[in-house]
């Protein structure tokens, strides 16, 4: 038993050593050593740089107006979701999901479809800030509206009942009772928001064009076009400071977020509406939502066919040879996604697994920091990971050139998911449920078979469609490590994107297209098998 | 027959178990009665073999089993809070027990049915877990502690989460259950209806400690202290002297067959008697309907306060003529 515990601890401990702790260290080293001794050369040039600095600043208020913007758009659909109940509910819940696990790529992609040069709608924001609030609005739409909807659908409304009877208005109960009640879930999913915002890169590099530049793409130039390590570790060691103190932030909120609060069954909260004006403002949401998730995606599918030729990119995507060297088939490239994706997944719930073991059925402060340890890569941009990774596993053997760097990668990124999906799970076993196993005479291992294992299996299915969907849609680490000859989809649709001609471009659209309904496919696969009463109240 | 012998048991800083020693005899039903917190739900979990005593013994038959096993005992145990299956249905619930020890799916399949006929689920084997009411996953359980026909039946606060109306049907019905499986029950309970209703004997635990364990007749005629008194809603308790096997209570002079000094006399509803010629004068002070009688609260000239069963509706500052009916005066020593 000790010794099988031990293998659980060590496992992703020496994982998280080898491929996490051993690159960001690099990056470090790099960035502040050099021949032994401390030498802030780098960061001196990054502070003295006006261009640097102006990168820097960018990247700050576009994260602040990024999350600003998104928490707007987000609260009337959290507020519906929380509220009321409708037909379809659950249809445009699963909806909703699907921009947060579209690659970065496909979500660039499809901007540029609807808001680039040819766009549909007639509204063309290319190489303008506004094309790049668009994509994070919907990328992170969904974690403001889960984060704080699933927190309002628990709230009482008789408090804001009770405010009403005490002579509040509808603005002055929601401002005085229900958004102070709110605001540890607000904070957590802005900080969230504001991460993913601070860290964007695929939707920047492929948006933002030589004007709009964030420190993620600025550490990808600096190693990729100009090979300046020394800066772009500096640029990283910034980075990875600011992430820092988001994630403190977070995790400060995330500690109090329900306390104090009396918190309802869901189910008792949410109503049918009842007057003309509560169905005008539930169908209004659903038409705004569909609006902001449904329309850009649409219109990437729809860019994918040819007009003249309908399947004419899709087609053209088997082709092989273009005359380019350096070119692989686009055929290829879905090939290399899906066996990295298969081996990604294999590594993730392994590692994954016996973490999310050692979490859930241990307790104290051990358990607690090892916990937080296994989130570090979560918080950790992928640029980062990539770049560590790059200059850090050529020692002691030269895995850079391995092809088995991209899914050792991908599973890294995977891992903290795996664990927060599968911990809940493992411990919503009760104890009372083995005890009853136990009183009706299955021994202790009879107990694991027959109560944990089928429970911890759905935990399973789950992890292992979401790792394989992040593996598929990794953008960031693999633009780092991955070899020009083995593309993954995402790479090989930022390749064409940055290639001149419509016949490129519709390629992209197609690829794109491929990307998204094989990722959304898996994730409502995978959405069937959740657990819905574990961890209800 | 089970046999518990001096168990103690901590947590920490509290006792749950403080050398308890009782017995159950075959085909008895018990009831384990006592507030919450008293260590009645240890005591279930120790003799199921789900905590180990700090010290004393649990046997069965005159053999010590303290330290087999859970699952090799064979005692049925219905949790509190049912923890049922999530993952299985009705059928994989109540199943469950006869799979552990080996029962063939033919004879599972009859055993369930007929367990599910006897609590009154026919026709729900299929359903869902989480599609079940309270009441019938109260039903659900109990079947499944039933179905492997344990030796020992334990039930904590089987009734606990349920309505009142429901909790009052499924007593009775559950008496009848255990009259017709011959089982012999531990149940335990907050509730003393509950207790009086469905035991042969009641035994009443106290921070730990068994107090006394006697027949419901027996425990009503002589609760064995201050505490089993108030704990049987015994309200109309005065502290007294007892001189000469009478005890002044400045308002009236009662016979108490206790040594001389300090004690406790009470006097049970049944010793309050209405009677227009009644020695004792009493001011109502306000009442409660209680359906067939209305419960008020009066005041002797003496300012000491009772409860009275009064018939028709007392209004307040009525007087009301009583006398004492000495078979219903108890005293007691601490």
């Amino acid at each position: 038993m000790k010794l099988k515990r031990g293998l659980l601890v060590a496992l992703p401990l020496g994982f998280l050593a080898v491929f996490y702790l051993y690159p960001v260290a690099s990056i470090l080293l790099t960035g502040l050593v050099e021949d032994g001794s401390l030498n802030l050369t780098p960061f001196g040039d990054v502070l003295t740089s006006a261009s640097l600095r102006s990168i820097a600043w960018f990247t700050i208020w576009q994260a602040v107006a990024s999350t600003a913007l998104t928490v707007l758009a987000a609260m009337p659909i959290a507020y519906v979701f929380a509220r009321f109940e409708f037909p379809g509910k659950r249809v445009l819940s699963a909806l909703l999901t699907i921009p947060f696990v579209m690659p970065t790529v496909v979500v660039g992609s499809a901007f540029l479809a609807l808001l680039g040069s040819q766009s549909p709608v007639g509204i063309n924001l290319t190489r303008t800030i506004w094309i790049i609030f668009a994509a994070h609005v919907f990328f992170n739409l969904s974690v403001v509206v889960r984060t704080v909807g699933g927190l309002w659908s628990h709230l009482d409304p008789r408090l804001e009942e009770a405010a009403r009877t005490l002579g509040a208005t509808h603005w002055q109960a929601f401002r005085t009772v229900t958004l102070p009640m709110l605001r540890p879930a607000l904070v957590a999913a802005s900080s969230i928001v504001f991460l993913f915002a601070f860290t964007s890169f695929g939707v920047i590099l492929i948006l933002g064009g030589l004007t709009y530049t964030t420190l993620e793409v600025e550490i990808y130039r600096q190693t990729v076009v100009f090979g300046n390590f020394g800066l772009a570790a500096a640029l990283a060691v910034l980075q990875l400071v600011g992430v820092t103190l988001i994630l403190w932030v977070y995790s400060r909120y995330q500690r109090d977020r329900e306390v104090g609060l009396s918190l309802l069954p869901s189910a008792s909260v949410a109503r049918r509406p009842a007057s003309l004006r509560q169905r005008l403002v539930v169908a209004g949401t659903i038409g705004y939502l569909g609006l902001l998730v449904a329309v850009p995606l649409v219109v990437l599918i729809v860019r994918s066919f040819d007009t003249g030729n309908a399947l004419g990119f899709y087609r053209a995507l088997f082709e092989t040879g273009t005359g380019s060297t350096a070119f692989v088939s686009p055929a290829e490239a879905i090939g290399n996604s899906l066996w990295i994706a298969g081996v990604a997944t294999f590594i993730a719930l392994v590692v994954g697994m016996s973490a999310a073991a050692v979490v859930a059925y241990s307790s104290g402060r051990a358990a607690r920091s090892f916990d937080l340890f296994l989130m570090l890569p979560l918080g950790t941009s992928a640029v980062t990971i990539g770049f560590g990774m790059l200059i850090a596993l050529d020692w002691p053997i030269d895995l850079r050139a391995n092809v088995l760097l991209i899914p050792l990668a991908h599973a890294l990124v995977a891992i903290p998911f795996v664990v927060r999906l599968s911990v809940p799970v493992m411990r919503s076993v009760q104890p009372r449920l083995r005890e009853a196993a136990a009183v009706l005479g299955a021994s202790p291992a009879r107990i694991w078979r027959e109560i944990d294992l089928p429970i911890a299996a759905r935990a399973l299915a789950v992890s292992a469609g979401f790792a394989f969907a992040i593996s598929l849609g990794e953008f960031g680490a693999t633009s780092f490590i991955a070899r020009p000859d083995t593309p993954t989809l995402p790479i090989a649709i930022f390749r064409l994107l940055g290639r001149p001609g419509a016949l490129n471009f519709g390629r992209a659209m197609a690829m794109s297209t491929i990307l998204m309904a094989v990722t959304a496919t898996v994730v409502l696969l995978v959405d069937r098998f959740r657990v819905r009463d574990v961890g209800e109240f | 027959m089970l046999t518990v012998r001096g168990l103690s048991k901590r947590f920490g800083p509290t006792t749950a178990l403080a050398n308890v020693d009782f017995e159950v005899a075959a085909g008895e039903t018990v009831s384990v009665l006592g507030p919450s917190g008293s260590g009645k739900s240890t005591l279930l979990r120790v003799i199921a073999g789900l905590e180990t005593p700090d010290e004393g013994s649990v046997l069965w038959e005159g053999t010590d089993i303290t330290a087999e096993p859970v699952h090799a005992r064979r005692f049925g145990l219905m949790f509190q809070d049912y923890a049922l299956f999530p993952h299985r249905n009705v059928v994989g619930n109540v199943g469950f027990g006869l799979r552990m020890t080996g029962w063939s799916p033919g004879d599972i399949a009859k055993r369930v049915d007929e367990v599910l006929d006897l609590v009154g689920l026919a026709g729900k084997a299929d359903r869902r877990i989480n599609q079940l009411s309270g009441g019938e996953a109260q039903r659900v359980a109990l079947a499944r502690t039933l179905a492997p026909a344990p030796r020992l039946i334990m039930l904590d606060e089987p009734l606990g989460s349920l309505d009142r109306s429901l909790r009052e049907r499924l007593i009775v019905e559950l008496g009848e259950i255990f009259e017709r499986v011959e089982s012999t029950v531990l149940y335990v309970t907050h509730d003393q209806e509950e207790a009086f209703t469905i035991a042969d004997r009641v035994a009443v635990m106290r921070d730990g400690a068994l107090i006394q364990a006697a027949t419901p007749e027996d425990l009503w005629a002589a609760p064995a202290g201050v505490f089993v008194s108030d704990f049987l809603g015994f309200s109309n308790r005065f502290p007294a002297t007892a001189v000469d096997g009478r005890a002044d209570l400045g308002w009236t002079i009662v016979a108490v067959d206790v040594a001389d000094g300090p004690c406790h006399v009470v006097l049970r509803p049944d010793a309050l008697i209405l009677d227009e010629a009644g020695d004792i004068g009493v001011t109502v002070a306000g009442s409660i309907f209680r359906g067939d009688h209305y419960l008020a609260r009066a005041h002797t000239g003496s300012g000491a306060e009772l409860s009275i069963s009064i018939p028709t509706r007392p209004h307040p500052g009525e007087q009301v003529r009583i006398r004492i009916d000495p078979a219903g005066v108890l005293a007691l020593v601490e």
